[in-house]
């Protein structure tokens, strides 16, 4: 049992969660994830990435998105509250070294993955530029933490309403372009927009690493739920992964594997939702 | 034939019991031959192919003792050189035979500590029953004494009366074993460390523990109970239990010995790793190890609907490829998903099958259908990425290979398309790759299973290993078994230790 030791909300439906783990604090890598529940007999297993951890006060940090009935589930729980169900680090850590220019890509609610993995290559004397991108700007989350550790900074919205009115790949295109030799890129974010950021930089033949966060059962590589094609080999993101060669990622078949109990999980959520409410409203 | 109930069968049992029951120490062998073999129980195959409970519902009393009767008490006892632990069988056969049931119990408890889950799940076909004298003389394996069914109804008929008696144990040693999976091998490596004195913590990296038992077997077949039955005893053994736990991430290995001060360590990390086929297709929506199908289905409950958070994917004609226990038992929770139309697709004959008969029985009686001789070449996608068919090819059967199963053949230009919206794959497991990905002291070969010695020890200082993992995808007696001769292992070593730590005392304190 893991208690949550601190909650808050960054943006309409992105938490963020600081759960007591020291285990796992102590482990983790930047690039690992833990597999989660918050039912142990009926609850569905998600894998987060771990996006801070803190070994004095033994915690680890963990953001997420609302997006179906565990995270639902998961934002209504409060500080104090214990999770059944934490399990982790897993997955191969980054490889962190000195590359020499890195641009770290991150989409949405990918800014909380990258924010380790910026910091541990900015340790490693990385030149790190980033790029940071929503759909609107009150989607944006963590921007002031990860600016301070980028030697050159863009932040864009796909409205406009913040920053530059531009998709992530724009400035990506524009910074491969650019005399500067990069090195390598890093893109966290919605499976679409790795997708193009690999797309963007082939061209450039730029070295492109993908976090990839898949449909997860066990997460120590026994059930294969997690397998994607790279380079036409069957891989498993939670034991092979979770990062790989984005110019060899076949995000099409992944993005339908991710999308395989859609409907299945919106009525859940929904029901859970309207049961929620319901409940709540007898209280009352 | 027609579906007899348990009643019915008791009944008919209660008839026969007068005519031997006085005669149970004088029948001459002859007579025992003629003595009804008895019929297992079953639910229903309509009512039970919309259920998870237990398909097999167990002998009664009165049926237990005539099968009983029906063992010659052999001399040279061939079950017994073919069980993988020894089970005194002729031995607990008799007592049953006489209505002693505790007595029988106590037989098999000297050899074995889960019986209850091994007269459910082992291949008796292939083991002790398969050179079994009655058998032989009827000349029919399906015939021989049903020695599992009986093994089983003994540990249901103590396990029913609640009566729990704790094993013995030695008084603490403060030496700390490590046990890394809650398999079968774990469980048996726990219970008897635990018994010699030893602090005994089990890493589990599930929420649940019981390994394949838990995650693959389902509750028709192993009922859940049994397992926490189990679990619950080394509970109160005052084992530690600590789950959520993946050893080589959450700790590494070596940690658990150096930082933790582990004096051994046992590694029962079971097969993980499920073999695809490596055919087009197979990453399409759709297309399931038999692991994650069976998981979902037990570990996470996705057959309660309503209260599970776990989805499992809806299927109308489902195809499952593979022969074993494990495509058994995909086929059958398929159906018991609603699936109209589910079909094993395998590139032998029935008589090659791997999988225990009676699970074959069972699948065929649940509406499962067999197509022989066939194999999968491509699995057929539509539009959306989502299994729409599955293209397969004819084999013959030629020479024997070296396992004496004859090696199938494809047939050219034989292919042709079922179509199906979900296939399973059911082919066979790798090894867990954690272990060895995480500690690169143990020794594994090209498949990944860890190499071990005669006393089931590794390469590394300390550290035994054995069960699947050792084995490759093999079966619960075996992995119990290898667990037993590990544990051993593991308290003489430690033992020894002791003796010698021992001596080292009273020589500091004899030199003052
Ligand atoms: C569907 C199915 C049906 C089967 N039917 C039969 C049958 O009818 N009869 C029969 O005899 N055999 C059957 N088998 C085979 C049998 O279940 C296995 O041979 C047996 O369970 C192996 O036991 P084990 O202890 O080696 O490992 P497992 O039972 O595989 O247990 C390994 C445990 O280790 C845990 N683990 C793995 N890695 C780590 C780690 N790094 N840290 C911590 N924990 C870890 C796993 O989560 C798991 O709980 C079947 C198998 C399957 C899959
Ligand atoms: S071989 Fe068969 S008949 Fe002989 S002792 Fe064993 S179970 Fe009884
Ligand atoms: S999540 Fe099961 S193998 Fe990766």
């Amino acid at each position: 049992m893991n208690k949550i030791i601190y909650k808050e909300q960054l943006s309409k439906d992105v938490f963020l969660m600081r759960i007591n783990a020291p285990r796992i604090a102590e482990e983790r890598r930047p690039g690992q994830f833990i597999i989660l529940q918050t039912d142990e007999d009926y609850g569905e297993r998600i894998p987060l990435t771990i996006a801070d951890a803190d070994t004095d006060e033994e915690s680890i940090t963990i953001i997420f998105q609302v997006v179906g009935k565990t995270t639902t589930a998961l934002s209504m729980m409060l500080m104090g509250d214990y999770l059944p169900v934490l399990v982790g680090p897993l997955g191969k850590p980054t490889h962190i070294k000195n590359f020499g220019r890195v641009i770290c890509v991150a989409g949405g609610i990918g800014v909380a993955p990258m924010f380790p993995i910026a910091q541990a290559l900015k340790d490693a004397g990385n030149h790190v530029s980033i790029i940071i991108g929503a759909r609107t700007k009150e989607l944006l989350i963590l921007e002031k933490k990860i600016k301070k550790i980028a030697d050159e900074f863009i932040v864009c919205t796909d409205d406009g309403s913040y920053g530059r009115k531009a998709l992530v790949t724009e400035p990506l295109k524009e910074l491969c372009q650019s005399t500067q030799k990069t090195d390598m890129v890093i893109a966290i974010g919605p499976p679409i927009m790795m997708k193009f950021c690999s797309l963007t930089t082939k061209p450039y033949n730029v070295f492109t690493q993908v976090s990839l966060n898949t449909i997860m059962v066990d997460g120590t590589g026994m059930c294969g739920g997690c397998r994607v094609s790279v380079n036409n080999e069957v891989k498993f993101v939670c034991v092979d992964g979770p990062e790989f060669n984005g110019h060899q990622v076949d995000f099409d078949n992944m993005i339908a594997r991710l999308n395989a109990y859609k409907s299945i999980e919106q009525q859940k959520q929904k029901c859970f939702v309207e049961k929620t409410f319901k409940q709540k409203e007898e209280l009352v | 034939m027609s579906h007899l109930s348990a009643e019915e069968l008791s009944l008919k049992a209660k008839e026969v019991i007068v005519q031997y029951i006085d005669k149970c120490d004088t029948l001459k062998q002859k007579e025992r031959t003629t003595i009804p073999a008895q019929e297992m129980p079953t639910q229903d195959p309509f009512i039970r192919r919309t259920n998870l409970n237990e398909v097999a519902i167990g002998f009664s009393e009165e049926q237990a003792r005539i099968e009983a009767m029906r063992c010659l008490q052999c001399i040279k006892k061939n079950c017994v050189d073919d069980c993988p632990v020894g089970i005194d069988i002729p031995g607990f056969i008799n007592k049953i035979a006489h209505g002693d049931f505790e007595s029988a119990a106590q037989i098999i408890k000297q050899t074995t500590l889960l019986p209850a889950i091994c007269g459910r799940v082992c291949p008796q076909e292939t083991q002790c029953q398969l050179h079994c004298a009655v058998g032989k003389a009827l000349k029919d394996v399906d015939k021989s004494v049903a020695i599992g069914r009986l093994e089983r109804f003994i540990a249901d008929w103590e396990r029913k009366k609640g009566k729990r008696i704790l094993p013995e144990m030695k008084p603490p040693t403060g030496k700390r074993v490590a046990v890394v999976g809650s398999g079968p091998a774990g469980l048996v490596v726990a219970a008897d460390c635990k018994r010699e004195g030893h602090h005994v913590t089990i890493f589990e990296a599930f929420h649940k523990l019981g390994g394949v038992l838990r995650y693959g077997i389902p509750e028709f077949r192993l009922p859940n109970e049994i397992i926490d039955k189990e679990i619950e005893t080394l509970n109160e053994m005052g084992v530690e239990i600590i789950t959520n736990f993946v050893v080589g991430r959450t700790r590494k290995l070596m940690d658990l010995i150096e930082k933790d001060k582990y004096d051994a360590v046992f590694v029962g990390t079971g097969a993980g790793l499920p073999v695809f086929m490596g055919i087009e297709g197979e990453n399409l929506v759709g297309v399931f190890s038999a692991n994650e199908y069976l998981t979902r289905a037990n570990l996470m409950h996705a057959f309660e609907k309503d209260k599970a958070d776990t989805p499992m994917f809806s299927s109308k004609k489902v195809a499952v490829l593979g022969g074993g226990n494990v495509a058994m038992d995909s086929a059958r929770m398929a159906k018991r998903f609603g699936a109209e139309e589910v079909f094993v697709l395998y590139r032998r004959t029935e008589n090659e099958m791997p999988a225990r008969k009676e699970e074959v029985q069972h699948a065929k009686e649940e509406g499962v259908e067999f197509h022989f001789l066939e194999n999968a070449k491509r699995i057929v996608g539509d539009d959306h990425g989502c299994v729409k068919g599955i293209e397969c090819l004819r084999y013959e059967l030629g020479e024997p290979d070296e396992s004496g199963r004859r090696r199938p053949h494809e047939i050219k230009n034989s292919e042709f398309i079922v179509e199906v919206d979900t296939v399973i794959v059911a082919i066979g497991n790798g090894s867990n790759p954690l272990i060895s990905q995480t500690t690169p002291q143990i020794k594994v070969n090209k498949r990944g299973n860890v190499l071990v010695d005669e006393t089931q020890k590794t390469s590394m200082d300390r550290v035994f290993a054995g069960g699947d993992i050792v084995l490759g995808a093999a079966t619960v007696i075996l992995a119990m078994g290898e667990g037993r001769k590990a544990a051993a292992s593991i308290n003489l070593m430690l033992a020894k230790e002791t003796e010698s730590e021992t001596k080292k005392k009273m020589y500091i304190v004899s030199d003052m």
